[in-house]
């Protein structure tokens, strides 16, 4: 197995997870292909001031407009600054140098890792097999649906875009921009500017999902009968998955940002993982916290010396029951407290988290603490999917974790939203302009939006609503830098909460995870090699960074082969003079079925004792053969090499036969040659000849 | 290396299935099922065939429940609870969350109604189920390091499946009850093409071949509309789920397009409830229902009123869905007692009533009748009955397709009757020839598994068996010599794709043993390889009726044969013999004739060192042939020869 490994981005955690390219067994595998979102920032929301300004200042490169520009790069910057103009997507640049109709098959992730999908099926030479696990592809589909809807808004503000490229794409324009964002458009080092890309239709979408063939939890599906792949829970959201990829010369794992223990969706499934031939490790986490350093310090949880069996067992315990998942129920808590204190005091909550899982468990316990509080306060879910997103929810037990299952078994709804739209506690809307919205609008309020760039979808109206009110409350996520996301609704007078939630396995938890799992070789991100040193002895590691190819050195030169039992009972075993080593011939029907290679009976192969060309190894030795055939009562003499008419290198030997019958025997280093017109002569010059080599 | 399947029940009849397969020496217990139609201890398996002891955590390497249907799932509490069973127990998450009501149900009717003494109490059901490990469709499950697992869709009820299960090279797969053509609320049974030693499927139909399912729903709907339009009053004695959510699917379907307003009622809150428990497993339904999800939810019913006790006696039309299913007791026997004995009232009856119920009874009888209760009551019959002839079960043909797609080496019937399986059991033999067997209760059928040695493999090896096989063929028909046809035919390429692996195997103390390409043998084992070879330079008569010169001919008898005079001898040559070996594949290419190694052309060399017997000169013209041949095929060469030097060959 030649196994080649490219990241093509390391993604910034959550929103936009890592992405990489595999070569194995020569298939080429592509591992999640995400969305940057977060880059959209750098565009104006929908302009709540009539349009002209914005195109006065777009006037033809006159001196003035340029020197308004120049002034932009000095001075600190505004919400003018942005880009007013549709809004582009940032996809995996690195892609583009690969050609992607080579691309054998794409393993996504998480509902996050396919958002950049319909980009790559649209193309007519992309034929790769896509497996997504069907939670995943569920909230995926909606995700990408939302973002089409949502952006169609958009297009009927700035109207169908231009042939060649929007005015802000050109470099003359490009140049001009605040380094801020000329920095998130081309990217740290100035590179990033060809992932740029006008948004998929609602068409590419359909198009993209037709594409996939979705997975059951724990599915095993057979790649080409050469590999067996099998997505397994990460727990990180809801159909969120590692990878487990078996080849008939072993196993490899892909692990993706994994969370151990979840509230919402099924935990992280150990057992499939361990004993892996090469681990790639792609949880970023750690390095999109920003201070490695910082992580470093925190309590050891290996338990060093006892038993392996049990070891395991406390290891994954460790694991999994720690602080982490009581950390996350506070932040959960806090929120809520925060969004009861805004709407006491008459000012209205927008939680503008894209997390689906805890978006739901926000809906959840800010309902029932709204209404153990007796507060008469509606709350809204406004999205184009926001309806199918929580019947999406509901129906999906395969993905939750144990306590949402319990809730199945007791007959209860999985989710508590069910209960609360029935009882009108909380209603959904599929946008801000719904009659029935504005018919039930009241505030304060608080409102839910799925989508959290801030930049486009109903967050966006809500925040030009509401910036000016001290006593409203923004709730948005870690992850997008504050002071960009916000400008354009300065000045702020919200309160503004940034939270942000386990999104990936803790560096203290890379070392016993490891422990568990005892990969044989493991790809782990060079810039946070130094957290974890030394895995452990029988664990090689091999470092990767972005944009750089890792060869990986074969595991293993031979595949498994199993042979069926009726084959083994025609072997005949023949001895070739070595201590303990016995060799057979060996015939059948060779089949490769779920990453497993079988040599099976062939029909009609029990019934035909065939005869197969034998093979000889070793040197005939012409004294040897003299002497053996002198006791078969065949009398042979060497002869003068003058018989030999055509020269040769070899050193040629000629027994020549003349009693019983003539004959003529020729012998070099690799050869024996018998010429005789006697058949029982010739068997008998054969017999000789096997009996001074191995015959096979 | 064997399989061992001990049928404890549904063995020649319908009821309490449950079988015992060990595989390789693990031991998995398929559906732990009771029978209705039995009051006493036969209503369970007798465990006692697994342990004597009584061990059963240790009998058993896991229990797998097919669907929540009582025969398959009714002693399972009575199993794990009272008689101690402990190890893993694996069924879908719908039988995990249906599974429990039924179970409830049941007891209730037995404890409440007949005033039974209980087999298991409400808290043995709840205690049971937490035991139980839920799994998804397709979820390979590895219950230890050699059993691994498998369910697939089986349509029947929701949450049905078929399971397969492996232990190393040998694998099986038990079917459970199935359907293979989709219904208004499931889809048909699924499963993958996979090697197997063995097949136990459901019988409960061997025999029926039923049409269209179209035509039967409309039926049954007729019949309910024109006794609800007569003022008359449906009874449906259904189970809490399955059958239940079905029926109420096409009612309040055709009540919406039919403008009905005659209530729907649901006699227990049980099936409103378990309504809810299909809301949120939609995703086990049929494709069409699936995706309506988000805007209608199939399983909201529009018509549906909540029951209440008074109208059964309450006048004016209505439906009303009761439990028990085959009127074994309960809610059903009371409504029926109520409800029967008036002509203008319909009573619906599923598609198969186990033997001992009124349901069974009614099946048989031609109303007015009365039939017997237990204690000397009896009842008047004067209602319709219609009989539901459509069935979540596959039907014959069904059992046949599975079996012939599966293609398992052997087929165990259960879950049928007797007469019909042993029918069944023919056709699989004498049409799929598989081997099928029909045992009963608590006997037991042995059979060899599958079973394979572990090796290794090289690339070299891997690679020279994955490229597919060209063959040269001569062609079937071999035209009798056409001494003048200047013609030499190619013979047609055939490529053959059954990928013949030829390897060496190398096999070595303590290691695993490898299979090499031959090729690599002499690096394996330092050895130079050595080849063997035969040779024999002989003339063959021959004579040229051209009109040449005599002179010409004669100057050239050494010299005697041109390019195109040598093909033509070959030619010929490869024509007699296909004649006179016809059991050889003879091949003619590029200046010779081939028979495996064996080869022979024309040879010109006066000297040629292979022509060992002494030339003397020839009345007639001759021909020198030139053959060689490796060892092991000895014979065949020999034989050639000797038939070569008898042949006399001419050119014209
Ligand atoms: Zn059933
Ligand atoms: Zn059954
Ligand atoms: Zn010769």
């Amino acid at each position: 197995m030649l196994l080649l490994q490219t990241c093509l981005s390391e993604g910034k955690g959550y929103h936009f997870p890592a992405c990489h390219i595999l070569c194995v067994s020569g298939f080429r595998i592509l591992f999640d292909f995400p969305l940057d979102l977060s880059a959209l920032t750098v565009f104006s929301p929908i302009p709540i001031e009539p349009l002209t300004k914005y195109h006065e200042e777009k006037c033809p490169e006159s001196f003035e407009s340029t020197q308004i520009k120049r002034r932009k790069i000095e001075k600190s910057l505004v919400a003018d600054d942005l880009i007013h103009a549709e809004p582009y997507f940032k996809t995996i640049k690195n892609l583009q140098s690969w050609n992607i109709s080579f691309i054998d098959i794409v393993l996504i992730s998480s509902p996050m890792g396919m958002l950049g999908l319909p980009f790559l099926t649209r193309n007519k030479g992309f034929t790769a097999k896509i497996y997504v696990t069907d939670a995943a592809a569920r909230l995926g589909q909606l995700m990408m649906e939302d973002l089409v809807a949502m952006h169609k808004e958009l297009r009927l503000v700035y109207g169908p875009g231009q042939s060649g490229g929007p005015q802000w794409m050109k470099w003359n324009e490009l140049e001009f921009l605040p380094v801020e964002l000329k920095e998130v458009i081309l990217g740290k080092d100035g590179t990033d500017f060809g992932g740029w890309m006008p948004l998929y239709s609602a068409d590419d979408v359909k198009e993209c999902l037709h594409n996939v063939r979705s997975l059951k939890y724990g599915e095993e599906v057979c790649y080409n009968g050469t590999l067996l792949i099998k997505g397994l829970s990460s727990g990180l959201e809801i159909g969120s998955c590692n990878w487990s990829i078996t080849t008939p010369k072993g196993k490899i794992v892909y692990l993706s940002s994994s969370i151990f223990t979840s509230e919402i969706c099924m935990n992280f499934d150990f057992l499939p993982l361990q004993g892996s031939d090469v681990f790639l490790y792609s949880d970023f986490t750690i390095t999109n916290k920003g201070n490695i350093e910082d992580d470093i310090g925190s309590s050891s949880l290996v338990a060093d010396d006892s038993s392996e069996n049990d070891e395991i067992g406390v290891v994954v315990n460790s694991l999994a029951n720690t602080a982490e998942s009581t950390e996350e129920t506070e932040k959960l808590s806090f929120l809520c407290s925060c969004a009861l204190d805004s709407v006491k005091s008459g000012g209205s909550v927008l939680v503008a988290i894209g997390r689906i899982g805890i978006m739901i468990q926000l809906l959840e316990q800010i309902a029932v603490l709204l209404e153990s509080s007796d507060l008469e306060v509606p709350i809204f879910v406004i999205s184009s999917v926001a309806e199918e997103l929580l019947a999406v929810s509901n129906i999906i037990p395969e993905w939750l974790s144990k306590q949402r299952q319990d809730r199945l078994y007791s007959g209860q709804p999985l989710f508590a939203h069910v209960e609360l739209l029935k009882r009108k506690r909380v209603h959904l809307f599929p946008e801000i302009h719904s009659c029935s919205l504005l018919k039930m609008w009241q505030e304060p309020c608080v409102i839910f939006c799925p989508h959290w760039s801030l930049r486009i979808g109903p967050a966006v109206h809500f925040l030009q609503r509401w910036c000016g009110d001290p006593n409203s409350l923004l709730v948005m996520e870690e992850g997008v830098d504050p002071n960009l996301s916000l400008l354009p609704f300065n000045p702020m007078e919200m309160k503004v909460v940034q939270c942000s939630f386990l999104s990936g396995i803790a560096s203290t938890k890379i070392k016993p995870l490891m422990k568990i799992l005892q990969p044989t070789c493991v790809l782990f991100p060079e810039k946070m090699g130094k957290i974890i040193g030394n895995l452990n002895q029988s664990s090689s590691m091999i470092y990767y960074s972005e944009n750089q190819t890792v060869l990986v050195p074969k595991p293993k030169s031979v595949s498994e082969l199993n042979i069926a039992v009726e084959l083994a009972s025609l072997l005949q075993c023949a001895n070739i003079g070595k201590e303990d080593l016995t060799v057979a011939r060996l015939k059948g029907e060779l089949s490769v079925e779920r990453g497993q290679y079988h040599l099976l009976m062939q029909k009609e192969q029990a019934l035909s004792s065939q005869k197969r060309p034998l093979l000889y190894f070793g040197r005939v030795d012409i004294n040897l053969l003299e002497e053996a055939l002198k006791k078969m009562g065949v009398i042979a003499a060497a002869t003068p090499e003058a018989m030999d008419t055509s020269p040769r290198s070899e050193n040629v030997h000629m027994l020549q036969v003349l009693e019983p019958v003539k004959a003529l025997i020729e012998v070099t280093e690799s050869e024996t040659v018998v010429s005789t017109s006697d058949e029982f002569l010739a068997a008998r010059i054969s017999e000789a000849v096997r009996n001074i080599l191995y015959v096979v | 290396m064997a399989i061992e399947c001990l049928v404890l029940g549904a063995g020649q009849e319908v009821g309490k299935s449950c079988v015992v397969v060990t595989i390789n020496g693990k031991r998995i217990m398929f559906d732990c099922g009771m029978h209705m139609g039995h009051l006493d201890h036969n209503r369970y398996p007798d465990f006692s065939l697994i342990s004597k002891s009584g061990d059963f955590s240790n009998a058993l390497s896991c229990i797998i429940i097919t669907h929540f249907h009582l025969d398959h799932i009714g002693a399972l509490p009575y199993f794990t609870e009272v008689c101690g069973y402990r190890g893993p127990i694996y069924m879908t998450y719908p039988t995990k969350a249906l599974g429990p009501l039924m179970l409830e149900d049941y007891r209730k009717v037995m404890v409440d109604r007949r005033g039974e003494e209980e087999q298991f109490s409400s808290q043995h059901i709840a205690d049971c189920m937490k035991k139980v490990t839920a799994v998804d469709l397709k979820q390979t499950i590895q219950v230890d390091k050699d059993l691994q697992i498998r369910a697939y869709y089986a349509g029947h009820v929701i949450g049905a499946a078929m399971f397969y299960a492996k232990v190393g090279d040998a694998a099986i797969v038990y079917t459970g009850d199935y359907n293979m053509t989709p219904d208004r609320h499931l889809g048909a049974a699924q499963i993958d093409r996979l090697p197997l030693d063995l097949v136990i499927t459901e019988s409960t139909y061997a025999t029926t071949f039923r049409d269209s399912k179209y035509a039967k729903e409309r039926e049954f709907l007729k019949a309910v509309h024109n006794c609800v339009a007569g003022g008359g009053k449906v009874l449906i004695p259904t189970f809490a789920l399955g059958r239940a959510q079905e029926l109420c699917m096409l009612l309040d379907d055709y009540w919406k397009r039919m403008n009905i307003k005659a209530p729907i009622y649901f006699s227990a809150g049980l099936t409103i409830q378990a309504n809810m428990y299909y809301k949120m497993l939609i995703n086990w339904t049929s494709q069409k229902v699936k995706e309506a999800y988000a805007t209608h939810n199939a399983f909201d019913f529009k018509n549906v009123c909540n029951f209440d006790r008074s109208i059964i006696n309450a006048p004016g039309p209505c439906v009303l869905f009761a439990t028990p299913g085959m009127i074994s007791g309960g809610f059903s026997l009371e409504v029926f007692k109520q409800w029967a004995p008036y002509e203008a009232n319909l009573i619906t009856l599923p598609g198969y009533c186990v033997a001992g119920t009124i349901g069974h009874k009614l099946m048989s009888a031609k109303t007015p009748t009365t039939i017997r209760l237990d204690e000397g009551t009896q009842v008047d019959v004067r209602c319709q009955i219609h009989q539901l002839s459509f069935s979540p079960h596959t039907d014959a043909k069904g059992i046949m397709d599975l079996i012939k797609f599966l293609s398992p080496k052997n087929v165990i019937l259960v879950h049928g009757e007797k007469p019909k399986m042993a029918v069944l059991k023919e056709r699989v033999q004498s049409e799929l020839k598989i081997e099928c067997f029909f045992p009963a209760n608590n006997e037991t059928v042995r059979l060899p598994s599958s079973h394979s040695i572990k090796a290794l493999a090289t690339d070299e090896f891997l690679k020279s068996s994955l490229n597919p096989n060209f063959k040269f063929l001569r062609p079937s028909i071999v035209e009798n010599s056409s001494p003048g046809a200047g013609d030499m035919r190619t013979p047609p390429l055939q490529v053959f794709d059954d990928r013949i692996a030829e390897a060496v195997l190398l096999m070595q103390k303590n290691e695993y043993p490898k299979a090499v390409h031959q090729k690599e043998l002499e690096k394996l084992l330092s050895e130079q390889s050595h080849s063997v070879t035969f040779s024999h330079c002989f003339p063959v008569v021959y004579n040229d009726s051209r009109n040449r010169t005599e002179d010409s001919a004669s100057s050239n008898n050494t010299k005697m044969t041109s390019d195109l005079d040598e093909r033509l001898l070959l030619h010929q040559l490869s024509a007699l013999l296909s004649d006179k070996c016809n059991n050889l594949t003879i091949q003619a290419c590029e200046g010779k004739v081939q028979v495996e190694s064996f080869t022979a052309s024309v040879c010109s060399r006066d000297n040629c060192p292979h022509r060992t017997t002494s030339t003397s000169s020839y009345e007639t013209k001759v021909v020198y042939f030139c053959c060689n041949w490796s060892a092991s095929d000895d014979e065949i060469a020999w034989k050639i020869i000797l038939t070569m030097k008898d042949l006399s060959l001419c050119i014209s």
